[in-house]
């Protein structure tokens, strides 16, 4: 492996180790923990050829779980961020046994509906406060000494993880059982006659990505100090897999940069409508920040269409690196 | 639980039954001949519902010009969709049709949303259909009938065109082995085009059936879809009988629910996918593909 791609990292971490004091850390939180969840959407997708659509599910209901711990149960953050990403697990492990009955565009449809389900069940209970929202979350002392109160403090926890959690991938990725999934990925029924548990080995992948997922979503219910119905929405589960589209599926800085540009992207499409309409003085572009699911349905459309190996893809592809970015 | 109000819950189901099934149907023949899983089928059926209201909002069309106008506009629409975004995807993985028509399914909700909010619209039942008949143990609501009627209708008769004509013989040889559907000199490539219009029609069609008594809205296609890959999933895509069939038995399904335990009416559907994974994965009327 050539030095190119830690050089690559290594810039990309500094630049995020200072970036708190350019950028607001509560934006920069939040883009962290939506790569994390694009980062563990990739490890199926991209490493076990696994689309799913129901990935909202983890984000959402981990994020409820923290914030039942912490807010009504008053249990310190770790355990709150622990409790949401085991809650994540165990779902995953529901909804994996199911789904990986069916192959293919069926297992897509059905984490789609079992998620679904999941989404009913937080609309009615309850403990979910409904349409209002999950509020309150307080940001309390983590492991006794950290006061998340500090945004700072908050933002290099989050930080902290994000990157263990990244290596964690990256690590499982190049092991010899990456080297299984992506075997599964190529051709279900050689690795079957190979011998392998095909099916165990789908259902692990599936349980820890949902628990990934699910760290992102306690992460981010603490950061926010709220979670809602949004998280656990099928548009979310669809945002995810569009992250990873656009940033490129299969790569392991694809998933980062995907969810970077398209939080961005819904932060300041505003903005952007009101500078094409600034440029072409069509006055339906002002109304373009009322109208994100617009913009996220065309960006879906042309990268399914001409731009399937997304940013990093087709940077590799210009040129032609072997190296694994 | 006095009787009449179970058997006015149960019209209900079938209503919402016969919705499924149309669905169901148009997405088990569009995935045959295509190999795509239409995600966009809900959106096109509430185009066909905004398509009514506009008919009658901006050009004074009524329910019965717009009940054939609405299928066709979007059936038109649905040739351009497959030609010129569905076409370049034909022999990559399944999936990308997927996520092209979730993206068109955003795209379409969006470009409607940014019209029509997200509050519903009301649509009034037809003069001739509305009323109710009182057939001794219960009252009927006519348009519920109608809408009853007109699905099973059309439904069988599809079936029928796929399973019994030499229209369906070529469609069904298509689903089989397209190559050699095409060696014989029928033009597959329009097939293709036709029966997704003919699905993202049927689709349309239910979403006229549906403006009276649905509130219209950007976003009413999107849940009920979802809904209905369930019942896909539960039903399997290998029969039309098997999707109807599915269709029709989870509406009632739902609405024997609603009357005994209506907290989970929302999700008993999803319920019984799970159970039917667990005891016949491959779904009650399917076989793997």
């Amino acid at each position: 492996m050539s030095k190119r791609p830690l050089l690559i990292w290594g810039f990309f971490f500094i630049l995020l180790l200072f970036a708190p004091w350019f950028i607001y850390p509560i934006f920069l939180m939040k883009l962290l923990c939506f790569a994390l969840f694009a980062t563990s959407f990739n490890l199926l997708l991209g490493y076990t050829g696994l689309l799913s659509f129901g990935h909202a599910a983890f984000l959402g209901g981990a994020g409820y779980v923290a914030g039942f711990l912490i807010r009504d149960q008053h249990l310190p953050p770790e355990i709150g961020i622990i409790g949401g990403t085991i809650f994540a697990a165990a779902l995953g492990l529901i909804m994996g046994a199911l789904a990986i009955r069916r192959q293919g565009i069926y297992f897509s449809m059905i984490t789609l509906a079992l998620a679904q389900m999941f989404y009913f069940i937080c609309v009615q209970v309850p403990f979910t406060g409904g349409e209002d929202g999950f509020q309150g979350i307080p940001r309390t002392m983590m492991l006794g000494l950290l006061d998340l109160q500090d945004d700072k403090t908050m933002y290099f926890v989050v930080l902290g993880l994000a990157v263990v959690a990244l290596a964690f991938v990256a690590r499982v990725v190049a092991s010899p059982y990456g080297k299984i999934l992506f075997a599964i990925k190529e051709n279900e029924p050689r690795a079957i006659s190979l011998g392998y548990k095909v099916d165990r080995f789908k259902l692990n992948a599936f349980v820890l990505s949902g628990a990934l997922a699910g760290l992102a979503g306690s992460l981010q219910a603490v950061v926010m100090g709220f979670e809602t119905l949004s998280d656990a929405h099928w548009t979310m589960s669809g945002l995810v897999i569009l992250m990873c589209l656009v940033g490129g599926v299969g790569t392991l800085l694809g998933p980062i940069l995907g969810a970077f540009v398209i939080v961005i992207l819904e932060n300041k499409v505003g903005d952007i409508g009101n500078l094409i309409f600034s440029w072409t003085n069509i006055e339906w572009f002002k109304t373009l920040g009322e109208a994100v699911t617009i913009v996220t349905g065309f960006i879906f459309v042309v990268c399914v269409l001409s731009f399937r190996k997304g940013i990093v893809g087709e940077f590799l592809d210009k040129f032609k690196s072997k190296n694994v970015v | 639980m006095p009787m009449s109000a179970v058997l006015s819950q149960l019209l209900l189901g079938l209503v919402n039954g016969s919705f499924y099934a149309i669905l169901s149907l148009g997405l088990a023949v569009i995935f045959g001949l295509l190999n795509v899983i239409n995600f966009a089928h809900g959106a096109m059926f509430m185009m066909g519902a905004i398509i009514t209201y506009i008919g009658y909002t901006q050009f004074g069309l009524g329910y019965w010009p717009m009940l054939l106008l609405s299928p066709l506009i979007v059936a038109f629409f649905g040739v351009f969709v497959e030609r010129f975004l569905i076409k370049p995807l034909y022999g990559l993985d399944h999936l990308y049709g997927l996520l092209l028509t979730f993206g068109l399914t955003l795209l379409i909700e969006g470009f409607f949303r940014s019209f029509y909010g997200v509050s519903g619209m009301a649509y009034s039942v037809p003069e001739s259909l509305s009323g109710a008949t009182d057939i001794g143990f219960m009252i009927l609501p006519n348009y519920r009938s109608w809408v009853v009627v007109a699905s099973l209708t059309v439904c069988f008769t599809t079936w029928f065109i796929i399973e019994k004509t030499k229209l369906g013989s070529y469609l069904r040889a298509g689903t089989e082995n397209p190559k050699l559907v095409q060696a014989f000199g029928i033009n597959f490539p329009l097939m293709v085009t036709l029966t997704y219009a003919f699905g993202v029609g049927l689709a349309a069609f239910s979403g006229v059936l549906a403006a009276p008594i649905i509130q219209i809205s950007p976003l009413m296609g999107s849940n009920l879809i979802i809904t209905v890959f369930a019942v896909v999933v539960i039903g399997g895509m290998g029969s039309i009988m098997g999707s109807i069939l599915t269709g029709l038995g989870l509406g009632i399904v739902e609405a024997i629910t609603k009357v005994f335990y209506p907290e989970a009416s929302s999700t008993v559907v999803f319920v019984v996918m799970a159970l039917v994974l667990l005891v016949r994965p491959a779904g009650l009327f399917g076989r793997e593909k």
